[in-house]
């Protein structure tokens, strides 16, 4: 049996100095729990959990990107007010913009001691420029092609990677369609139910005249 | 010739045929496909040359593993659009007469992969496809079945006059062109000189 996270993060903190890991906790019933690593102390943790005694998690059985566009959360507010004299109480609506980022996340178990999984996470700094983490190839030689698959799809720059290249769609495409703002092509031909979005695209495809792809 | 004279001849042990007859019935009993597959519907087609199936009834059973010696292009699975380019180059080097059977909903349409970003809906939309089959995936009866189709439309066809087969026709293109990877999608979408979109059957 593995240490609790909560026992590994105190004890993560007292063996690598200055190391920024934290629990996320998982609300759902039964669901796992992850650990979120900060890009910068990725390479440390990663050898740290495949080198420690207790731990000895050889095995990265698989890695995952999560998009987060932005966010944003209103919150209405009452507050009291001098409206025309009188006072009133007035409701405003508050906006809270959540700067959107980029996640990856690793599943890690061990061969060795037979347990697993243990889950961390790291999330890049924003979604534009800033979509760069470590690559975890040089720790475990399977994370090769998955964090090309990722880089594919999401857009997430690894660091150190031996090979970055797009692994499934072709060298000259720009888009990463696994995002959540990705804009497919409109190449809507022959709907003939069309509802929602697709009869909207439709039209604008059909008012600027143009058929097709072609 | 009329059939009662064949009939007679016949009878004596003479047989008697067309060139046209003749030369159709070798094309038909000897088409040889080219041996590709993309995705799961190239298991069915793999059945259906096996011994319970059997495709060798049909003389098509010597897949060709270089489109120069293939005469029919099974395009059994999936087309994504990194892989259409060069299934369209396949289908240019090999050498008339050549058809094509699209095998399964993924290579008539898109299938249930239709609209994604990254496969394309429908083989017909770069070469001309003579046979198409549902299915996901069809059965290896259904490949048979489109291959009856194929070869009844080869016997039926008129060696000379305006309805003659494509190869005997000198200005018919043999090669189309291959689509390039765009910086979004292929391009061009489609060949427009042998595919348009189906026309809607009410105005919208």
């Amino acid at each position: 049996m593995m240490e609790s996270l909560e026992a590994l993060v105190s004890r993560m903190a007292s063996v690598l100095p200055a190391i920024d890991v934290s629990l996320v906790p998982n609300e759902a019933p039964g669901g796992p729990s992850s650990l979120r690593v900060a890009p910068q102390d990725g390479r440390r943790a990663a050898e740290f959990f495949k080198s420690d005694p207790g731990l000895r998690l050889d095995y990265l059985s698989n890695l995952t990107g999560v998009d987060w566009p932005d966010r944003v959360t209103k919150q209405k507010v009452k507050s009291k007010r001098l409206v025309d004299g009188v006072e009133k109480e007035v409701e405003e609506t508050l906006e809270t913009r959540t700067p959107g980022f980029l996640e990856v996340v690793y599943h890690l178990y061990s061969i060795e001691l037979k347990h697993g999984p243990l889950i961390f996470r790291m999330r890049t700094a924003d979604r534009m420029a800033g979509v760069h983490l470590p690559s975890m190839t040089p720790v475990w030689r399977g994370a090769e092609f998955q964090e090309r698959e990722v880089f594919d799809l999401y857009g997430v720059r690894f660091d150190s990677h031996p090979d970055l290249r797009r692994l499934l769609m072709w060298e000259t495409f720009e888009d990463h369609p696994m995002r959540k703002d990705y804009v497919e092509p409109n190449d809507y031909e022959y709907e003939p139910t069309a509802h929602d979005e697709v009869l909207a695209k439709i039209k604008e495809r059909d008012s600027s005249g143009v058929s097709g792809t072609a | 010739m009329d059939e009662g004279l064949r009939g007679e001849l016949s009878r004596h042990g003479i047989f008697t045929t067309s060139l046209e007859g003749l030369y159709n019935w070798g094309r038909k009993n000897s088409i040889w496909p080219l041996q590709f597959g993309l995705a799961c519907c190239a298991i069915e087609m793999i059945a259906a040359t096996m011994a319970r199936y059997d495709l060798a009834r049909f003389g098509a059973e010597v897949f060709r593993p270089s489109p120069r010696q293939a005469d029919l292009m099974i395009v059994a699975g999936t087309v994504t659009k990194k892989m259409a380019p060069q299934v369209v180059r396949l289908y240019n080097q090999m050498p008339e007469p050549k058809y094509v059977i699209a095998m399964g909903a993924c290579a008539i349409s898109g299938g249930p992969f239709k609209q994604g970003y990254n496969v394309l809906k429908g083989i017909d939309r770069y070469i001309p496809v003579d046979v198409h089959i549902p299915g996901c995936p069809p059965r290896p009866e259904a490949l048979l079945h489109a291959f009856m189709t194929l070869q009844k439309r080869i016997d039926a066809q008129k060696l000379t006059g305006p309805s003659r087969p494509r190869h005997l026709v000198e200005e018919a293109p043999s090669e189309f062109p291959i689509p390039d990877f765009g910086p979004h999608d292929l391009t061009p979408g489609k060949n427009s000189a042998i595919w348009a979109p189906p026309r809607k059957a009410q105005g919208v």
